[in-house]
Order: structure tokens, then C-alpha cells, then sequence
């Protein structure tokens, strides 16, 4: 480390400034916008047939504007730089979460003209993934997915150890922790199965969900993270993490899986039961529809199904140049003809494959309707099947953290507080309550001067 | 800067003028050579203004400035500018996207309000602890094994060197590969050898010192200062030490590290900003997406990975400009106190009376 990488860097802008290069050269900053010709789009990738023929549709509503897709994940520094700048894309993807922080800096469009002129019916979404979106009243973003969450089992472990996968029964908690201990495996200091796996710090919402509590406050003003039913979830659900040697080996573990892959967790016998997305049936549907799959539902104390749901969503960042073909857009994406379209195309793709189609989410109701009974078919595997039909029965049930003006900041204050526990730095009370000063604070600084 | 910048010259290739200017400074006098009246002073500050502007008839000189413009540009629009930017900005509320609003010194308050600030601050001292001397004690023995090699020096120099042209996004990635607690390649290798290996990735004590070792990797430009030093002490002198009947260690010790005391001082100060402001690899392995955020480990919150967050994640850039001076006052304050207390143990060649 001789050179500090910053000294590196300012030789290579100065020579480039000395080249007369500066104005095209990357130093100045991140340039969203082409030429004002080009309709421009951030956060989206064009990973499968779902995105694809679905974009081709968009690009026959924009009126013979070029459409260019930035694909890549959204990337937070990337969209406030290109706004900052006055040049940002003509429409943003994002996580429905970060939606109310932006919106309440005055970085996207609220679409309550666009829904308008439209003509969007708002009836047909799904209630959780709009109010995600919105903000005082105002609608944001438009969902671009509905990630719903169920129980995934490895159920050859579940038969070993002498059990059944409606044995897994999320409102029993004494009984969930028993079996967490029983389904684990270690051999010497090495924990080698997870027996169950809370998914916490990213499901946290779920456990608080389950328990009777919230996080916040229905208007997303007033925090209630150390609420005692918030501390008792965050409580137990590190406990089943503790119980299975500490979150040291068990994160180890849980890193080394190969998700993706033919050798996922549940082909090598890696886990025992987990609530998960539903994009990961689709995925085990296509690199192994040979595993034992065991499917139920995660229910809360009282025993009624709870569904954690998230999505991103399309929204129009303030400075877009094209907000009329943004609507646009918008529209034809989020559209039922659009996404029935996109769900054949892409069963057809799959089934070609020889995998499973099992089905899309798409966060319009009518859409999934007619997916479900239309595109969607038995693959005659009838853990597959059965996995399938429970995420269609829970939609309904789904529930969303409602939209707050701290977005982000709102949403670490949580996530790090669950991680110092599970660290063993503080106790679940000592986290939540550092946690809602922080989340509060945020709060209370980002809704300054709002009504 | 002044200090460093002008230590920071190869200790061979020190001219007598530079080194004589350093010999002046001796402890107690000011900026001047002779301690001298006020009245005198002034005159001899109008003097050096008048032969500066005469000097600009001469064509060495505008030539000089000519060569030096490239870096007078960059300076000014690329540190400077945006220094004096942040500097007004800190003490403003901005998002990034409305106008800034004043809001006095409230910035800097929240800097002794936000626990965070001491946290990471001292995440980032106990990393350069760490690092610098170990960094800097691994390089010097791998140069003096270096040093002895005959023939394939180049090659080896280029072997060492070649980590360092990894990018740190990628070493931050390799981290939590190599360092998984359960089937990472290092706790496999303890493994054989018996030892049980810590949670590297997960286990806050193991955080800093993983990310210490995973440095190391580029210890290699360090290396090369210290050969091209070694290379450089007199021959002469271990024949000295050697008739006067001294041990190889004891050589080392009383030759080669005064010899080669310069570069030592050198690395520190560079590896001490370089730690200080580490960042790239903690971000990528802990912060660097959506991911890997949902599991940030506080034990990696280093000083600018919390700036940057503040910055870019949370939009609070008035707040970050404040931290952002703030680490600028310590990399400052340690690095004047690293040049007084090395005047004693730095030797500079043409620096004897």
C-alpha cells in the first residue's frame, strides 16, 4: 500500500483533465440520462422471460422513444448521485421499502396524475404491496413483484428423525425449539444441518408479525421497536439460533450454501425447515425437482397463516424527462395482459427445460388470477404441487412494514439491532431499545417540515 | 503535509539542500532557521516576495511551473475544491437533492451525540494498530530475504508486487470466502494442523483481525520500498561491523535499521493515513449490498464505512462533511505526533553536522 489509493485516482483525473477529458471522463460524477431521446430505466435486469417480454410490451407504449434498460440491481449511491445531478433515470425500480425515504426528500413523483391518466385501477393490486408504496396519502411506486414467504422442508430429515412436515408448526414455540434441536446436526465442533433457520435479521418482520406486534406505527411516524412484543420476538428468535451452536457457526454454515446450484441446501440435507420467498421453489423447480420437499405454512401464535411479503416497485424520480412516457411504462409493465403474457412465455421456456413451472406473483391480483388458473399447471410432483397452491391460498394474508419517511435508515436500525444480538454484543432489549432511539430520531429528522 | 512530504524522499536520494532544510528545523525554533526580531522578519519576508516575483523572468522557472501545472490543476480542482466544499457544507443540513440549509455547528454536535462515531473510531485505531506494525514487520522480513536473492530478483520483486494490483473489491470478496468459519480454505488448513479456527466472519473479535490478515496480501509495494533501501546501505559498513567482530542480528540492528530508518518512516506514515481511511474491503465483505448489509457486523463499521453510509445511504452528506473533517483532524494530529517522535530514530544521509 505504498501509494493511497486516492492519490491514484486524482493522478488519473488530473490527466485526464489535462487530456481535455474531464467532461467525458467518469471523475465528474455518475451520468444516468443518454440523449433526450432515449427513455431511460434503473434498477432492472432482464434476467428471464418474465422481464423480457414484458419489456418489449413497455416499449411499444412509449410512443417511439428509445428505451435503454440499465440492468444491475438498484444501487442507492448510483440513483441519489444521478437525481443530485439533476440527470436521473426516466424510471427507477427499487425495493418498496426504500420508496417512503425518497419520496419524502422530494425525489420521486408522487403518480396520483399518472394513476389518473392511466387509468390504473388500484383495486387490482395487492393492498400490502400499494400501501408499501405509499406515503400521506400519495401513491409512489407501482408493485413490480409480491414476494410471498412459506415454509420450505428438507423432508427426508424430517422422516428421519421420525417426523412429518406438519410437525413444523411455527405457532408452537416451545415445540418449534425442541425441534429445531432434534433436526440439527454437528459433527465434532462443526454444526453440518440447520435445523431450523429463523432467517432473521432479513424476516425479522415476520417473527414480530407472528408474535402480535409491529415495528412501527400504521402512519410510519412513531417507531415501537423496543416494544415488549418486538423484544420477546427478536428474544426466541435468536434462541433457536443459540441453541444450534451461535450465530458463528451457524451464519458459517449458511454462507457455504450453494443456493443456486444443483448442491443446494436441501439436496445436500444442509437444513431442516425454513420460511422462504417463493422465487426458491422456482428455483429448487429447476436445478433439482428431484429433492423431498416439504411445504407449510408459518403461522402465528394464534395458528392463522402470517405472510411476510416484499417487492420492488416502479416509481418516477423527480427531474425524470419523460414522466408522460414514465406513466407509460409503468402501466404496460404492471399491466395483467402484460404479465399473463410474460407467465406463458415464460412456462413454455421452463417446461421446455424440463423443470417446474410453479407459478408467478406479480402483485396484480387480476394477473395472478388468471396465471393460477390458466398458465399455472399440476407438475406432477406433488410436493411441488402442494407448495405451489399454499403460496397462491396466503396472498391474501400478506402484510408489508408500512411506508415511513426514514426508509433505509428506518430499516438498519432493526437489521443491526438483531445482528448485535445475534453477535452476543447486547441482549434483545438493549439492541431494540438503542435501535428505536436511532430508528425515532431518524423519523422525527426526516419528517421535519412535513404536515 | 509539510512534514511527511518531506521525509517521505528515498533516504538515498536525498539531496543535501532538502536534508539540510530538515537539519534546520531542529526542535524549538519556528519556521525561520535563526530565531530573529519581528521587524527583521518582515523585511526578510518582503525579500523572498520580491526575488519570488523576479525569479518568474526567469525561463527555468516558468518551465518548472509549466511541468508542475497538470498537478497544480488537480490539486486545486480534485482536493482542494471539493476540501473548502465540505467544509461549507458541513456545517449545513443536505440531502443531496434540495438546497442546503444552514445549521451552524449542529453537525459537529452530533458527532460527540452518535455513539457510532467512537465505535467506529475505534475500530479503525485498533485495525491500524494491527496492521501498520504488522504489515510493516512482515514486508521488512520479506525484503531481506528478498535482498539476498542473486539472480531472479525480478522475477521474485514482480511475484511480490502482483497482489497488489488485486482489486479490493475483490480481496473484500476472497475474505469471506477464504475466512468462512465453517469451509473456508484457512480453518481447513488449521484443521489439518488441529486447531480449531474462529468464526472469522461472523465472531466480532475475529472481524478485524481476518480483515488484518486479508490486508497482508498487499504488503507488496511495501516491499519494495524496503528493498530498494536495503539495497542502498553501504557495503562498507558490514565490513566495519564485521571486523569489529559484530553478529549478523547485531549488524541488523545497529546498521541496516538506521540505514534504512527513512523508508521505515516513510511506510509508517502512508500505511498509518492508508488504515485510517481503510474502507474498500470492509464495505465490500460487510456493507456492499443489499445482501450482505441485512448481515453488518458492527465490528467492521470502520470510520469511513459509517461516513459513507451516512453519505450515500442515508443522505445526511451535511453530517458526513462534518465526520468527514473530523477524521482529517486525527490522520493530522497522528501524523504530526509520528514525525516529532521519529526525529529521534530517522536518519537522513547528509544529515551529520
Amino acid at each position: 500500500m505504498a501509494a493511497p489509493p486516492g492519490r491514484t485516482r486524482r493522478a488519473a483525473c488530473t490527466l485526464a483533465a489535462v487530456l481535455g477529458l474531464l467532461p467525458v471522463s467518469a471523475c465528474g460524477g455518475v451520468s444516468a440520462a443518454g440523449s433526450s431521446g432515449t427513455f431511460i430505466t434503473m434498477g432492472f435486469g432482464l434476467g428471464d422471460a418474465i422481464a423480457t417480454s414484458r419489456v418489449d410490451d413497455a416499449r411499444k407504449a412509449l410512443d417511439g422513444v428509445e428505451l435503454q434498460v440499465n440492468e444491475g440491481a438498484f444501487d442507492e449511491q448510483q440513483f441519489l448521485s444521478a437525481v443530485a445531478a439533476g440527470d436521473p433515470p426516466d424510471v427507477v425500480n427499487m425495493d418498496r421499502t426504500l420508496v417512503g425515504g425518497y419520496a419524502a426528500r422530494g425525489a420521486l413523483l408522487p403518480l396520483t396524475d399518472c394513476l389518473r391518466r392511466e387509468d390504473i385501477d388500484l383495486e387490482k393490486y395487492q393492498p400490502s404491496a400499494i400501501e408499501e408504496a405509499t406515503l400521506d396519502g400519495a401513491v409512489y411506486a407501482m408493485p413490480d413483484s409480491f414476494d410471498n414467504r412459506i415454509l420450505l422442508m428438507d423432508a427426508s430429515v424430517l422422516r428421519k428423525a421420525g417426523h412429518s412436515p406438519s410437525d413444523v408448526d411455527t405457532s408452537d414455540w416451545k415445540g418449534l425449539r425442541r425441534l429445531t434441536a432434534e433436526l440439527q446436526e454437528r459433527q465434532g465442533r462443526k454444526l453440518t444441518r440447520i435445523g431450523f433457520d429463523p432467517k432473521i435479521p432479513e424476516f425479522f418482520p415476520l417473527w414480530v408479525k407472528a408474535n402480535g406486534g409491529s415495528l412501527i406505527s400504521d402512519d410510519g411516524r412513531t417507531a415501537r421497536l423496543d416494544s415488549p412484543r418486538v423484544v420477546e420476538a427478536l428474544s426466541y428468535a435468536s434462541r433457536l439460533i443459540e441453541v444450534q451452536g451461535g450465530w458463528g457457526k451457524f451464519k458459517a454454515l449458511r454462507d457455504s450454501f450453494d443456493q443456486f446450484g444443483r448442491a443446494n441446501q436441501i439436496a445436500e440435507h444442509q437444513v431442516g425447515a425454513y420460511p422462504m420467498e417463493d422465487w426458491y421453489l422456482s428455483v429448487l423447480g429447476d436445478t433439482s425437482p428431484e429433492v423431498d420437499l416439504g411445504s407449510g405454512y408459518f403461522k402465528d401464535r394464534d395458528g392463522e397463516p402470517v405472510n411476510y411479503v416484499s417487492g420492488t416497485g416502479w416509481a418516477i424520480p423527480k427531474g425524470s424527462r419523460h414522466v408522460k412516457e414514465a406513466c407509460a411504462f409503468i402501466e404496460s409493465m404492471t399491466s395483467t395482459r402484460s404479465w399473463v403474457k410474460a407467465a406463458k412465455t415464460k412456462a413454455k421456456e421452463v417446461r421446455g427445460n424440463d423443470a417446474y413451472y410453479t407459478g408467478d406473483f406479480s402483485g396484480n391480483r387480476e394477473a395472478d388470477r388468471i396465471i393460477e388458473s390458466e398458465v399455472w399447471k399440476p407438475t406432477g410432483e406433488k410436493s411441488f404441487d402442494e407448495a405451489t397452491r399454499r403460496l397462491y391460498d396466503i396472498q391474501e394474508s400478506g402484510f408489508a412494514v408500512p411506508a415511513n419517511a426514514a426508509g433505509t435508515e428506518f430499516k438498519q436500525a432493526w437489521q443491526n439491532a438483531c445482528n448485535r444480538v445475534l453477535s452476543g454484543e447486547q441482549t434483545p432489549r438493549q439492541a431494540l431499545e438503542q435501535a428505536q432511539r436511532e430508528a425515532q430520531s431518524a423519523l422525527d429528522i426526516a419528517n421535519q417540515g412535513r404536515k | 503535509m509539510a512534514v511527511p512530504d518531506k521525509t517521505a524522499s528515498p533516504p538515498s536520494g536525498a539531496e543535501p539542500a532538502a536534508a539540510s532544510d530538515v537539519t534546520a528545523k531542529a526542535p524549538g525554533t519556528e519556521h525561520t532557521p535563526y530565531a530573529r526580531p519581528p521587524a527583521d522578519r518582515a523585511a526578510d519576508r518582503r525579500e523572498r516576495a520580491r526575488r519570488w516575483r523576479a525569479s518568474w523572468r526567469r525561463r527555468e522557472t516558468r518551465a518548472a511551473y509549466g511541468f508542475l501545472s497538470p498537478w497544480i490543476f488537480g490539486f486545486v480542482v480534485l482536493t482542494a475544491g471539493p476540501m473548502l466544499a465540505t467544509l461549507y457544507l458541513s456545517f449545513t443540513d443536505y440531502d443531496g437533492i434540495t438546497a442546503p440549509q444552514g445549521v451552524g455547528t449542529a453537525n459537529y454536535q452530533q458527532l460527540f451525540e452518535d455513539p457510532d462515531v467512537a465505535k467506529s473510531l475505534m475500530n479503525t485505531l485498533l485495525f491500524t494498530v494491527l496492521r501498520v506494525p504488522l504489515s510493516m514487520a512482515i514486508a521488512l522480513a520479506l525484503a531481506v530475504l528478498l535482498v539476498r536473492v542473486g539472480r531472479a530478483t525480478g522475477l521474485f520483486r514482480t511475484l511480490f508486487y502482483l497482489p497488489v494490483m488485486t482489486p479490493s473489491v475483490a480481496v473484500g470478496i476472497l475474505f469471506l470466502l477464504l475466512f468462512n468459519g465453517n469451509v473456508g480454505l484457512i480453518n481447513t488448513v488449521l484443521g489439518f494442523a488441529g486447531v480449531d479456527g474462529p468464526s472469522w466472519t461472523t465472531d466480532g473479535d475475529w472481524i478485524k483481525p481476518g480483515l488484518v490478515l486479508t490486508q497482508l496480501w498487499s504488503v507488496g509495494s511495501t516491499v519494495i520500498i524496503y528493498l530498494a533501501a536495503l539495497k542502498n546501505v553501504p557495503q562498507d559498513l558490514y565490513e566495519a561491523a564485521e571486523i569489529d567482530g559484530v553478529g549478523r542480528w547485531q549488524a541488523f540492528v545497529h546498521v541496516t535499521l538506521p540505514q534504512i530508518s527513512g523508508a521505515l518512516f516513510f511506510t509508517l506514515i502512508v500505511n498509518t493515513i492508508a488504515s485510517l481511511q481503510t474502507f474498500t474491503e470492509a464495505y465490500t465483505a460487510f456493507f456492499g449490498s443489499a445482501n450482505s448489509q441485512t448481515y453488518g457486523n458492527d465490528a467492521a463499521l470502520f470510520y469511513v464505512v459509517h461516513l459513507f453510509q451516512q453519505a450515500f445511504q442515508y443522505m445526511h452528506l451535511g453530517y458526513a462533511s462534518a465526520l468527514a473533517w473530523l477524521l482529517f483532524l486525527v490522520i493530522l494530529v497522528i501524523t504530526l505526533l509520528q514525525a516529532k517522535f521519529s526525529k529521534r530514530f530517522v536518519y537522513y544521509e547528509g544529515d551529520q553536522p
